[in-house]
């Protein structure tokens, strides 16, 4: 009866130091909806125990019913017959128990059927889940698109699409990529025109979109005929009739659950959310934020996966005369697993705490702007919270989804010849995770959205605040060392902007943004450490491997290879 | 519109049994056993909810067991039962599977007229499988054992699917009717996390008491006019509600069933014996098995 909520002694540990008290205030409206909904909390220690039950429903789930099936899952995987996707068996199965116990209206307003769980704690449950089935995660996870139609829609958009997300009937499709427009959406071509009778209508492909056969679109469409960039583009949401024809579905290497189709859209209705012009500029970009939030807990919770196996595995597997688990070299390479993966879980839940709060001061703007009241002190914070998760969430998908696929490739490596067949379930995570760290903005493009914070360093506040702590139990040692860290990173970062050339600061970006991360990372574990003993070994092991990788990051901005670029068609022939 | 009962028990996780649990009378000491919902109560359940699902009607569960045994009503509750009723009394303790029945089947009289009467086959503590057919019998209601499936429900005659060795079998059963039931194709549904948040400080009159003694500000009646009115109540009974109830039937005086003595046997394999097939060799295999009381 494995759960995978109350078996994660981390993950309880991190849901135990939540402090969600402004966040759920404005979430719960001050706790009034009781009074409507008798499932409503009372109070904030109240609205804790039922998200700690509902996690703990989750872990239940995950670890009985959805991680039992998920082999099947990956074998079958989803179908496409005569234009039709069908979900694999288990998939099925596992949605509409998702869809039983609540869980597909968990971030949904009560109003709509949804349980109103802050994104904190629906974070927590997409890595529960993904430890379990990591595709999976993405057709739970596109809840979000009822999500964004509560945020920008209208009062009747939002009667009419949400309360069936909340019940299951539908899923969802974020519908943004294609063929010629991946990793630069502006280069959008789908259309929408306005018919005779003002009713927009859709025309053009698109491609690779996860649950494409799901009921909901919002789709990324060109409405300013003649333009050629981000500002033309609207967001319009359409249900998937009959004039969407589903061309394919794609043949992956991984989350063999969750189908990618590509999409034909034939003079589709469809009605436009928010304003138009704001497509790709702030609800994608919105949409984008959030999913790469879950993209992160869905690495962490293959990583968490792939660390369970790789454990067990080398505690049974006996090779010359003992477990390999006592082979010194084994155990370190889990040691880093351990730290990789308890230090990325550190992040997510910063930085969902951080979004979460930022879109409920978003929402709280807006009800003082109806209102007609002063925005000033809530707009400020506002300001500075988003500028930090900017820099946070590209930050976090980067770590923890490049950690997942070192993580997973480790788990097979421990298994030797056994983890590279079929019947164990590492190679399966290794696959999943695979994808990762290219959806929703590839590794490369993560730094792309870092590096702007981190040029700026705009964490340097918070820095000098906790460098200037005095940290006890010999953890101050460990402070040194993230100065240091500091002082390689500022040193570096000298370098890269006294050299004024536009290429070698491409180049470095990566460099930078990951001595940056050291640091954020560092006193994350930093102040763990002071809270519970157990977690010095992972600051120590951490900030450590850090201090060494900085100097790594250091050598490579200096040592001038960046200017083998000029000479790259020689090299590459 | 069905109205159903649920016979649900809470048992003691035999899958974790170690230690000293069992008492010198043959019983279980259950206080040192985690205590789970039985698995084919669950079954029992989920078939219940279907129909009312299906045909409308509500669903009543109601255990026979200690004060503790309000966890797994509140999992009911979870699940969508509607209401649920604790039987609890010192007096039943030692019951064997007649006085239950016998308890259970006077407690339904009680709390209301029913379609149904769902079960699981068997408990996994005892494995006796005769609640419920001794339930159906003293109920005067139509049983049907091994159930897997209701095909539907017409004038007042329900179909079910049936196991039976090597298939399935088809009947056809005038309400009312008592179920009992073993694992079915579809799974019991998980807990929806509404209910849990609505009906996750749900009181039996036992917890109700204990909170009242152990704080001299609440007084009992008015916890649970409060409980009621929050409809977070669960019915309890006891002998004192039951009036009619033959007390020389119930608990251990009412239990005709003695225990004699329970043993964990380990089964292994022992070193192997070569048989020649000679008459000799049959002639001492057979032997060995009269002794070992395998045949015979």
């Amino acid at each position: 009866m494995p759960n995978f909520f109350t078996d994660n002694e981390d993950l309880k540990f991190h849901f135990n130091r939540f402090d969600l008290r402004e966040i759920l205030e404005i979430q719960e409206d001050s706790y009034t909806q009781k009074n409507d909904f008798d499932f409503a909390p009372e109070n904030y220690e109240d609205a804790m125990i039922n998200l700690e039950k509902t996690l703990e429903l989750i872990g239940d789930i995950s670890g009985n019913k959805i991680a039992e099936r998920a082999a099947s899952v990956d074998e079958e995987g989803a179908h496409f017959k005569d234009g039709v996707v069908t979900y694999a068996k288990g998939t099925i199965q596992n949605l509409k128990e998702l869809a039983q116990a609540d869980l597909t209206g968990m971030i949904l307003p009560r109003k709509y059927g949804g349980l109103n769980a802050p994104i904190t704690i629906y974070m927590a449950a997409a890595e529960i889940m993904a430890r379990a089935d990591g595709g999976l995660t993405n057709i739970f996870g596109l809840q979000d698109i009822a999500d964004m139609i509560k945020k920008y829609g209208t009062e009747e958009q939002k009667a009419k699409y949400i309360p069936k997300f909340s019940t299951g009937e539908h899923t969802g499709a974020m519908a943004l990529t294609e063929p010629d427009a991946g990793s630069d959406l502006q280069a959008c071509k789908l259309r929408a025109s306005q018919d005779e009778n003002g009713q927009w209508r859709l025309n053009g492909m698109k491609r690779f979109i996860t649950n494409g056969n799901g009921n909901v679109h919002l789709v990324l469409s060109r409405t300013e005929a003649g333009t050629k960039d981000g500002r033309g583009l609207s967001m319009l949401a359409c249900y998937n009739d009959d004039t969407v024809v589903v061309r394919r579905i794609e043949n992956k290497l991984g989350i063999h659950g969750s189908p990618t189709c590509e999409l034909q859209y034939n003079n589709t209705p469809a009605e436009l959310i928010g304003n138009r012009r704001f497509g790709l500029i702030k609800y994608t970009i919105d949409l984008m934020f959030r999913a790469r939030l879950g993209v992160a807990a869905q690495a962490l919770g293959i990583s968490q996966a792939a660390y369970e196996e790789a454990l067990k595995y080398s505690k049974e597997r006996e090779q010359f005369g003992k477990t390999i688990y006592e082979i010194p070299a084994v155990k370190n390479i889990l040691l880093d697993i351990r730290v990789l993966l308890e230090t990325g879980r550190s992040v997510l839940y910063d930085t969902a705490k951080l979004v979460d709060l930022k879109e409920k001061l978003e929402g709280k703007l807006e009800e003082l702007k109806a209102a007609g009241e002063s925005t000033k002190e809530i707009g400020d914070r506002l300001k500075e919270l988003t500028k930090v998760a900017n820099l946070l969430t590209p930050i976090l998908k980067y770590i923890t989804t490049e950690a997942a696929n070192k993580i997973t490739y480790d788990a097979i490596q421990i298994h030797g010849g056994t983890g590279y067949m079929k019947e164990f379930p590492v190679e399966r995570f290794a696959r999943d995770a695979r994808i990762t760290n290219i959806y929703e903005g590839t590794s490369q493009l993560q730094i792309v959205a870092a590096i702007g914070g981190v040029i700026n360093d705009i964490l340097k506040d918070d820095f000098d605040k906790k460098a200037a702590k005095t940290y006890s139990g010999g953890l101050e040692r460990l402070n040194g060392f993230l100065k240091e860290i500091r002082e390689i990173f500022y040193e570096s970062l000298k370098y890269v902007v006294d050299r004024k050339d536009s290429v070698f600061q491409e180049v470095a970006a990566k460099d930078l943004v990951e001595l940056y991360s050291y640091i954020y990372t560092g006193y994350l574990v930093l102040e763990e450490a002071e809270e519970l003993p157990r977690k010095k070994f992972i600051a120590n092991r951490y900030i450590v491997t850090s201090l060494a990788n900085a100097k790594k990051n250091a050598e490579s901005i200096k040592n001038e290879l960046f200017s083998d670029l000029l000479h790259a068609n020689e090299i590459l022939i | 519109m069905y109205n159903s009962i649920v016979m649900v028990k809470q048992v003691p996780d035999t899958a974790n049994i170690s230690g000293k649990v069992m008492k010198e009378d043959g019983t279980v000491n259950r206080a040192k056993l985690p205590a789970i919902f039985n698995h084919e109560d669950k079954e029992a359940l989920e078939l219940a909810l279907q129909v009312k699902q299906k045909y409308g009607g509500t669903v009543s569960v109601i255990t026979m067991g200690p004060p503790r045994a309000s966890d797994m009503l509140k999992e009911c509750f979870y699940m969508g039962a509607d209401k649920a009723y604790l039987i609890s009394d010192r007096k039943f303790a030692g019951s064997d599977t007649l006085a239950t029945s016998y308890v259970l089947s006077e407690a339904i009289k009680y709390v209301g007229k029913f379609d149904f009467v769902f079960a699981g086959r068997q408990a996994i503590d005892g494995d006796t499988a005769q609640v419920g057919p001794q339930t159906a019998e003293k109920l005067n209601f139509s049983q049907v054992t091994y159930v897997e499936e209701i095909e539907y429900i017409e004038n007042n005659i329900a179909r079910i699917k049936r196991k039976i060795d090597g298939g399935q079998e088809i009947v056809d059963a005038q309400l009312p009717v008592l179920l009992t039931c073993i694992k079915s194709t579809t799974e019991p549904r998980p807990f929806s996390a509404k209910k849990i948040m609505k009906y996750k400080n749900a009181k039996t009159l036992l917890d109700l008491e204990k909170m009242a003694n152990d704080n001299s500000l609440l007084y009992l009646d008015e916890l649970v006019i409060e409980y009621k009115d929050k409809n977070l109540y669960i019915e309890t009974l006891s002998t004192s509600d039951l009036s009619d109830i033959d007390e020389t039937r119930i608990g251990l005086h009412g239990s005709p069933t003695k225990v004699h003595k329970v043993e964990s046997v380990v089964l292994s394999g022992g070193d192997a014996t070569k048989i020649e097939p000679t008459t000799e060799g049959i002639g001492a295999l057979i032997d060995e098995l009269l002794n070992d009381h395998i045949l015979g």
